[in-house]
């Protein structure tokens, strides 16, 4: 156990060394991988980003319920009464016709327009808070609604999220794939980068083996090299996707403030920070680990 | 102790290397291999370590079967062996400290233990003053005692050398000569190759001879 743990201190300051050893390979090799791999990291942040400001702009979902503009006050009230008592039904907010033609004649430019007309073009309406926000539900709603008698029409407020979701979904796939497309390429670096190191010291190695190196021993130096170079481009990637958010955090903040959104641009989330760095050094190890098994038995 | 047994190497395209060996080497013998440049010496001595394998027969070290030893076992088999070799291997990116260092390293020494060892063996060979020089700027016969020192580093009980003396001038071969008994008094058993046997001529207990791949009686 000692001895094992020994064999890897040494193994990893060996790596180490080797780093150090060229320090303009080493700071290329981690920009390659670094750049390769901060195209799926930013596009996880925003990502993130977007989904947060999704939740927030779209926490709560609301059905519009329009009446018939001739159905009665009798009607109305039924249907006020209907929404009220239904098990999904969490708030029912009444917006009748009278105060929606004041409204919009106290809006600027509208007033002479909506005065001009002969009678009141606004239906008595209803804005109802679900208790379930999800998608399904509220189509669910939606239909009963529409059932009503005299109801004219039901608008689902959040039809924007559904879609806006099914979009998020799409990137998220699309980095996906990005992430597995540009893994792959910094298994193939990691693996040519690790095939010139075992030529160039192919005599250490071989001397090893005739001093009695098990496989392992020989190994491990450079499984810790693919994992330290895949770490240090993942510190690369982190480190543009860093200088990117905070450069990009002022403008996308004037950008909200013109929608009335109050908005900052958030860093790449911890948990994220940790897959990339651990999937950068896992990817490394691979590379490496699939060169020497290549390598080595030749 | 090393034994081997109606030992035959043959080489694909059917040359054959040695055949019919029989011979023991007892624990604590000194043996010189002698034979003409070609005879088989140095195809015998990597059967040792198994880094060639014999195609007929049986060669038995420390009362392991060498010929049938698993992949995986070969390394173990080969810490417990000195081995110098023809061209001395020597890595010529680091100091003889380091390169000495090495079996240490691969044996899994403590740090420490394996600094104040590596200091031990290249005092053995004289070399203790040049702990820090490269291998490059080293002179043939300190080269050679470096290979020496590397070799007896993990303090093995046997010692395989294949021509040790190559390309050394006579002062400096008898040094390396009186080094190996040096090891041997010191109960380590020695069996060393060369083509130019008068030199082991002073401390030769036993010679074994090959010639074309089979010994000479």
């Amino acid at each position: 156990m000692k001895g094992w743990l020994l064999h890897h201190r040494q193994a990893s300051a060996q790596a180490m060394r080797r780093l150090a050893g060229t320090p303009l390979n080493t700071l290329l090799g981690a920009l390659v991988l670094g750049i390769a791999l901060a195209l799926p990291a930013g596009g996880e942040m925003l990502l993130a980003n977007f989904q947060r400001l999704a939740q927030r702009v779209a926490a709560t979902p609301q059905l519009s319920v329009f009446m018939a503009l001739d159905a009665t006050e009798k009607e109305v009230a039924d249907v006020a009464s209907r929404l009220r008592k239904h098990p999904q039904t969490l708030a029912v907010h009444e917006v009748p016709r009278e105060e929606t033609l004041r409204r919009f004649k106290e809006s600027e430019g509208l007033g002479e327009v909506i005065e001009s007309l002969p009678r009141n073009p606004f239906p008595d309406a209803f804005v109802v808070v679900p208790r379930d926000e999800s998608p399904e539900a509220l189509e669910a709603m939606r239909g009963e609604y529409a059932a009503y008698p005299r109801v004219e029409h039901v608008q689902l407020d959040s039809a924007w999220v559904k879609k806006l979701d099914a979009l998020l979904r799409l990137a998220r796939l699309a980095i996906t794939l990005m992430a597995a497309v540009l893994g792959i390429a910094l298994v193939a670096v990691t693996f040519n980068t690790i095939r010139l190191q075992i030529l160039t010291q192919q005599e250490e190695i071989e001397l090893s083996r005739l001093l009695g190196a098990t496989d392992a021993f020989i190994r491990r130096p450079f499984l810790y090299f693919g994992a330290l170079q895949g770490m240090a481009g993942g510190l690369v990637a982190w480190s543009v996707v860093l200088v990117a958010t905070l450069m990009l955090r002022g403008p996308i903040a004037e950008l909200a403030a013109l929608y009335g959104i109050e908005f900052a641009l958030h860093i790449l989330p911890l948990s994220d920070t940790v897959l990339l760095f651990g999937l950068a050094a896992l990817l490394g190890w691979a590379g490496a680990w699939l060169s020497l098994t290549r390598s080595l038995h030749n | 102790m090393i034994r081997f047994d109606q030992v035959g190497k043959r080489y694909p395209g059917g040359i054959a290397a040695l055949a019919e060996l029989t011979f023991t080497i007892e624990s604590g013998e000194m043996v010189v291999l002698s034979g003409h440049s070609g005879a088989g010496k140095s195809t015998l001595l990597k059967l040792i370590p198994a880094i060639e394998r014999p195609t007929q027969g049986s060669v038995v070290v420390n009362g392991q079967n060498v010929s049938a030893l698993k992949r995986a076992a070969v390394p173990f088999l080969r810490r417990n062996l000195g081995m110098i070799f023809q061209d001395q291997k020597l890595l010529f990116d680091r100091s003889a400290f380091d390169n000495v260092m090495l079996p240490l390293a691969i044996a899994g020494v403590a740090t420490r233990d394996a600094g104040r060892r590596v200091r031990a063996a290249l005092d053995k060979v004289g070399l203790l003053d040049r702990e820090k020089a490269m291998p490059v700027a080293l002179s043939g016969g300190e080269q050679q005692r470096l290979a020496i020192a590397r070799a007896v580093v993990a303090r093995p009980a046997i010692l395989v050398a294949d021509e040790p003396t190559a390309h050394l001038d006579d002062d400096t071969a008898r040094d390396i000569v009186a080094m190996f008994r040096a090891f041997n008094q010191v109960g380590v058993t020695v069996l060393v190759a060369t083509h130019n046997e008068t030199l082991f001529a002073p401390c030769m207990t036993r010679r074994i001879t090959l010639s074309h791949g089979r010994l000479q009686p």
